[in-house]
């Protein structure tokens, strides 16, 4: 209501005030956009820049050429696209299982328990690393020794700690449902099965969408986790520039490498901001409905 | 409310419970329990000592520690601190800039660490700003990371915020720069506390960007932890996680009570 006011009242406003006045007030952008630029723009532009460049300094395809042609290359690309979708895959369902069991079967604690998840996201991804290697180590609880450093002990770790950032916009949209709607299908002789996917998942299916892509989006920039474990048979694209970079100094192809990341997370980042905008979207139609 | 019989509650609880503790507990308690090992070659450990605590909060760990706090503090204090000037400043630019402004902000999201830390070693080991080896590389780095979480967390902020009020204040005589530091600033005062705590915990666990980036002199309390379990001090490297674990908590505690302050008001 006070937004409809205020969208009413601004042209009115921004007429009164001089145009001198507005101009000055954009002045006060330049700084922290000159920061931004500074250490960000710029930085990406040089990288840009260096993977046309030979390590002579002519400028040349052929690095682009050599990496994109390279089975270590496509092997890298492969396994960090399988790996963020099989993570995303199970953070969903574990995601979604645990949201449920919090919102709508509750116990004594379970709000405590939400706040725990919350704050769960803003411990270091490697913690989980360093604590798998404890759990499914050769020397281990579960002492399984080869999983560890397969695909699928970083599949493991992944889905361990990104599982929270489904759970947080699961619980949210949960929150949403109103328990009469529950109750009115139930008692209309719906079984639990047919309540969650009647009723239960159209309404949060855009949240866990967020979620998902969110979560696809850092499982493929993920970092930490391959590095800690240190798996043999697991080269992402992160770790792929790292081990170009720093371990055999051959910046041009590290920057073809890092070009190509940041593509994908483009990609992927635009897909998630359209996801978040249906989210808000979809909650401000039902807020107009009722 | 989903399910109506006591049983199968009772199952789903104990399923729940189940994947809960496998997933989110165990890695926690052997972190923990790892840090007071003597040794460990059975299934659980043994030989329970705080000896890898000393140590931790010793010699090099501890000027890590030190490095990791150095560093959270600076660069999540520059990242509020840009993050709420951008967002100040875009809110009473035209929505056409706006937009334009919050995409850029948000970018920095989009690109991998690693490519970030790449990027500015690229950039900054050649003149004019030959910030290579230097701290101030690992700070940047940092700054750049947690910049769009604060613009983003102050600009929702902002934008719930009644325009009446700074309007009100202004009617009433104050010159803007009063409006800014009595009225606008201070309503945004939660929102920048949850973002600064967000940024210092984000800020302390680092780990992408700051591998590529380290100077020897500056090395973050994350980047020696991974030194630790590469030489095989896998207790030393527990402790030392628990520290750091501890002392982000510890600052984000202490955020979390001037955010209680600033809603007082």
């Amino acid at each position: 209501m006070t937004g409809l006011v205020f969208e009413a009242a601004a042209p009115a406003r921004a007429g009164r005030r001089p145009q001198r006045v507005r101009r000055a007030r954009l002045w006060w952008l330049v700084p922290p956009v000159v920061v931004l630029l500074g250490f960000f723009g710029y930085p990406l532009v040089l990288v840009a820049v260096q993977s046309f460049t030979s390590k002579s300094g002519a400028l040349t395809l052929s690095v682009w050429g050599d990496v994109l042609g390279s089975a270590e290359f496509r092997d890298a690309a492969w396994q960090t696209v399988l790996l963020a979708l099989g993570s995303t895959a199970g953070c969903l369902l574990l995601g979604t299982f645990l949201a449920l069991a919090v919102a709508f079967v509750p116990f004594p604690g379970a709000r405590a328990l939400a706040r725990l998840v919350d704050t769960l996201p803003a411990f270091p991804s490697f913690l989980i690393a360093l604590a798998f290697t404890f759990l499914y180590g050769s020397a281990g609880v579960f002492g399984a020794g080869g999983f560890l450093y397969s695909p699928w002990g970083v599949l493991l770790a992944e889905v361990t700690f990104y599982t929270p950032f489904v759970m947080r916009p699961a619980l949210a949209a949960f929150g949403q449902v109103p328990a009469a709607q529950l109750e009115v299908a139930a008692s209309l002789g719906a079984r639990p099965g047919r309540v969650l996917r009647q009723v239960v998942l159209p309404e949060a299916l855009p949240s866990l969408a967020s979620g998902a892509c969110l979560v696809l989006l850092l499982t493929m920039n993920e970092f930490g986790i391959v590095l800690f474990l240190g798996a043999k048979g697991v080269t992402t694209l992160p770790m792929l520039v790292y081990g170009k970079a720093i371990v055999t100094f051959d910046f041009p192809a590290a920057s073809v490498v890092a070009m190509v990341d940041v593509v994908l997370s483009l990609v992927l980042y635009a897909g998630y901001r359209r996801a978040v905008a249906s989210v808000g979207g979809g909650r401000r139609a039902a807020v107009d409905k009722a | 409310m989903l399910l109506w019989t006591r049983r199968s509650r009772v199952v789903l609880w104990l399923v729940a419970g189940v994947v809960f503790t496998v997933v989110v507990a165990a890695p926690l308690v052997m972190i923990v329990l790892a840090s007071f090992a003597g040794h460990w070659t059975g299934v659980l450990p043994g030989g329970f000592t705080a000896a890898h605590y000393v140590d931790a909060l010793s010699g090099d760990t501890f000027a890590s520690l030190s490095v990791s706090v150095q560093t959270g503090v600076i660069a999540s204090a520059a990242a509020v601190l840009l993050g709420t000037w951008a967002a100040l400043a875009a809110d009473g630019a035209p929505s056409r800039v706006r937009q334009a402004v919050g995409t850029l902000f948000h970018l920095p999201i989009a690109v991998p660490s690693v490519v970030l830390g790449l990027a500015l070693l690229v950039a900054f080991s050649r003149p004019p700003l030959a910030l290579n080896g230097t701290r101030w590389i690992v700070m940047a780095a940092h700054l750049m990371l947690l910049l769009p979480f604060a613009y983003s967390t102050v600009s929702a902020a902002l934008a719930r915020v009644d325009p009446l009020l700074a309007q009100a204040a202004a009617s009433l005589g104050a010159r803007p720069a009063r409006v800014l530091l009595r009225v606008r600033i201070p309503v945004l005062l939660p929102a920048m506390s949850a973002s600064a705590s967000l940024a210092l915990a984000m800020s302390m666990g680092e780990l992408g960007a700051t591998m590529m980036l380290y100077p020897p002199d500056w090395r973050t309390l994350p980047a020696s932890v991974f030194a630790l379990t590469d030489r095989g001090q896998v207790f030393l490297a527990s402790a030392s996680t628990v520290v750091l674990l501890v002392v982000t908590l510890a600052g984000v505690v202490l955020l979390g009570l001037v955010r209680g302050r600033g809603a007082d008001r």
